[in-house]
């Protein structure tokens, strides 16, 4: 295990459970408030070591670009979730106005430059945020998370060209979950179909490509950890393959008005009638499995867990609360902001 | 004070001056600064001028970005038609992202793209796309005629707050002109009455305003009256001067490069219908391409597209035309 502090450890445990938290209560939303949540939302549970273990790694004045599953970035930042939820409800209290939602949460003042819908979009915009971090000289790096859905866009490809090309202060995050909404991805990725790790697509762009239990906090700290400080130093990027399960669905039911939305359950059962991958997924859910082993540690009581627990609890069930009392947006308010 | 030179040079002018006065600026694509005579790379170093490679999704995708973290990129993009490999970004992110936000960030970009070389180029080098960036809220879009408007609009482009499609014209690229020295901006959404006159308007946009002159000195020959309307931005589109000499004259001709149905001049002509009937004594005509894509070989090349002979024709019409009833 790396030097981490307790403090730091327990940081990092508490961050994974808020995304956890937040999550569960985004997807109850749709069944304790129908009609709050509009169009399609797309959660990080499962991936909350990966997404923690990565942040845990920067500087104040670091930055991050993701994908529309973009939720737990910005609780790991710091970002009020009461004003995520907000946004996921269409509130004027909402971190962008209601303007966005679910998939386009944006925190430029925590470093969380943007995110984009379309898949593997986002690479490019990130990138050209690292060359902008190369000019000031100040020692910033990005941190760019996408899918391995992405991987197979042109957009990934020119983009990690041109970073390991001019050497750009970037790591490339790539979350493994093995499917592209329902399609695994031995049926559309030539190296997944050949046995390969993804991770070995950094290879034809002359830089270092890891894979990591995305599952392990600790251990994606310790990969991202030093990819960022290989940006740093004015090395260049890294692909970093982080291997994490979705434990939902890709998003809720895509469906017009008037159908109730709700999280179906995961495609390795809807589709592929694999109970037993989905089971054993759940078995080894990186959140009781890292509380586990703090507790083990001696870094963490049960009775300190359990009360980190009950606090994440009371802070997700107010973010619900504060966006279901936050008023909607006054219609006419569609017009400003197209323009700066 | 001015000084006479090329449409081109006018551009690469404002590139430079606005890259003196901030050093937010940045200017990079395809087959630029390749040797360390390039005068943007001597001038401002290898991190503001930087050359790509073809990819052109990356290279607008991190101007995005780039804009996104607080610089103003400016891409060279040579070719219009090298935006639709990345029509995603141009439309779909550049605009997107201050909207989507709810304001909280802003993308200041420039993507400067040539367009319209009908000289040979032949079908996928020679199209008129603007119209294809209008109609998307958050873009804009420029068209400058002369050499004085590409300075101006250009050093207007970097300084936006917004994404900007900046379209200049290849076949004026050499084209010389007057250009004020040193600082000169030209504001987005004001037209330019290049003639005045009494009998007919024209609007006419990029290389079309050249046309739009000569046939209107030809018809003043014949004791016609045509006023020459240049928008010069098209997003945002100042209708008002449109209206107002609509409203002098009474009729109507729009000529534009592009095809119909992808045109300025389409869009134009339904807003005047909408705002200004009442004004027209003859049914609005429009001298746009023809529906095809852009032959190779000439005369056909000059069969589709608009020119003097064309745009004469169309003002004859609405002259000798009914009246609309009032």
């Amino acid at each position: 295990m790396t030097e981490l502090g307790n403090d730091r450890l327990v940081w990092i445990y508490t961050q994974m459970l808020r995304i956890r938290e937040f999550e569960e209560r985004v997807k109850r939303t749709f069944e304790d408030h129908p009609g709050v949540i509009r169009g399609h939302t797309h959660l990080a549970d499962g991936a909350e070591a990966s997404i923690v273990g990565s942040v845990a790694t920067l500087n104040p004045g670091d930055q991050i670009l993701a994908t529309y599953r973009c939720h737990g970035y910005p609780l790991a930042l710091g970002t009020d979730a009461n004003a995520m939820m907000a946004e996921i409800y269409g509130r004027t209290g909402g971190l962008c106005g209601g303007y966005g939602g679910s998939m386009h949460l944006v925190d430029p003042e925590r470093g969380f430059l943007g995110t984009s819908g379309i898949v593997g979009q986002g690479i490019p915009h990130a990138t050209g945020a690292a060359y902008a971090a190369q000019i000031r000289k100040q020692g910033q790096v990005v941190l760019s998370f996408f899918g391995d859905g992405s991987t197979k866009q042109g957009a990934f490809s020119e983009s990690l060209n041109i970073a390991s090309l001019w050497k750009l202060p970037i790591v490339y995050v790539m979350e493994n979950n093995s499917y592209n909404v329902v399609t695994r991805s031995e049926q559309e990725d030539a190296n997944a179909a050949a046995g390969e790790p993804l991770a070995i697509k950094a290879t034809a762009f002359a830089m270092p490509g890891v894979t990591v239990d995305g599952a392990d906090p600790i251990a994606v700290y310790d990969v991202v950890g030093a990819a960022v400080e290989r940006a740093r130093a004015g090395d260049g990027p890294t692909l970093v393959e982080s291997k994490v399960y979705r434990l939902s669905a890709h998003g809720n039911l895509i469906a017009p008005p008037g159908v109730p939305l709700h999280y179906p359950e995961h495609e390795a059962i809807t589709v592929f009638g694999n109970r037993e991958e989905y089971e054993a997924a759940l078995r080894g859910d990186p959140v009781p499995r890292f509380r586990a082993r703090l507790i083990e540690d001696g870094v963490l009581s049960a009775e300190q867990a359990d009360g980190i627990g009950s606090e994440v609890r009371i802070e997700m069930q107010a973010a619900v609360d504060f966006g279901l009392n936050s008023p909607l947006p006054a219609a006419e308010r569609a017009l400003d902001h197209v323009y700066a | 004070m001015s000084h006479e030179i090329p449409y081109i040079a006018a551009i690469n002018e404002a590139i430079q001056l606005e890259m003196e006065r901030d050093e937010d600026v940045l200017y990079f694509g395809q087959n630029i600064a390749t040797t360390e005579d390039d005068p943007f790379l001597k001038a401002f170093g290898s991190d503001r001028v930087r050359v790509t490679p073809i990819s052109e999704t990356a290279e607008i995708g991190m101007a995005v970005g780039a804009a996104l973290a607080g610089l103003r990129p400016v891409v060279e993009l040579y070719m219009a038609e090298f935006m639709l490999v990345a029509m995603n970004q141009v439309v779909n992110e550049a605009p997107r992202f201050r909207y989507m936000s709810g304001g909280r960030v802003k993308v200041p970009l420039v993507l400067k793209a040539g367009y319209g070389f009908t000289a040979g180029w032949a079908g996928q080098h020679t199209g008129s796309i603007y119209s294809m960036f209008t109609g998307v809220p958050g873009l804009k879009v420029v068209l400058p005629s002369t050499a004085a408007d590409a300075k101006g609009l250009m050093a207007t482009a970097i300084r936006d707050d917004n994404p900007v499609c900046y379209f200049h014209h290849y076949l004026l690229t050499l084209e010389h002109g007057d250009v004020p020295d040193g600082e000169y901006l030209v504001p987005f959404g004001q037209a330019a009455v290049r003639r005045e006159g009494g009998d007919v308007t024209i609007v006419a946009t990029g290389f079309m305003v050249g046309k739009a002159l000569a046939a209107a000195e030809a018809l003043a020959s014949e004791g016609i009256s045509a006023e020459v309307i240049d928008p010069r931005t098209l997003v945002p589109l100042d209708l008002d001067t449109i209206l107002t000499s609509v409203e002098k004259t009474g009729r109507l001709v729009l000529v534009d490069q592009a095809t119909r149905y992808g045109s300025a001049s389409a869009a134009i002509a339904a807003d005047v219908a909408e705002h200004g009937f009442s004004s027209l004594k003859a049914p609005i005509k429009q001298v746009t391409a023809l529906d095809a894509t852009i032959p190779y070989s000439e005369p056909m090349e000059a069969f589709l597209l608009p020119d003097e002979a064309k745009i004469s024709a169309a003002v004859h019409q609405v002259l000798g035309g009914s009246p609309v009833a009032a």
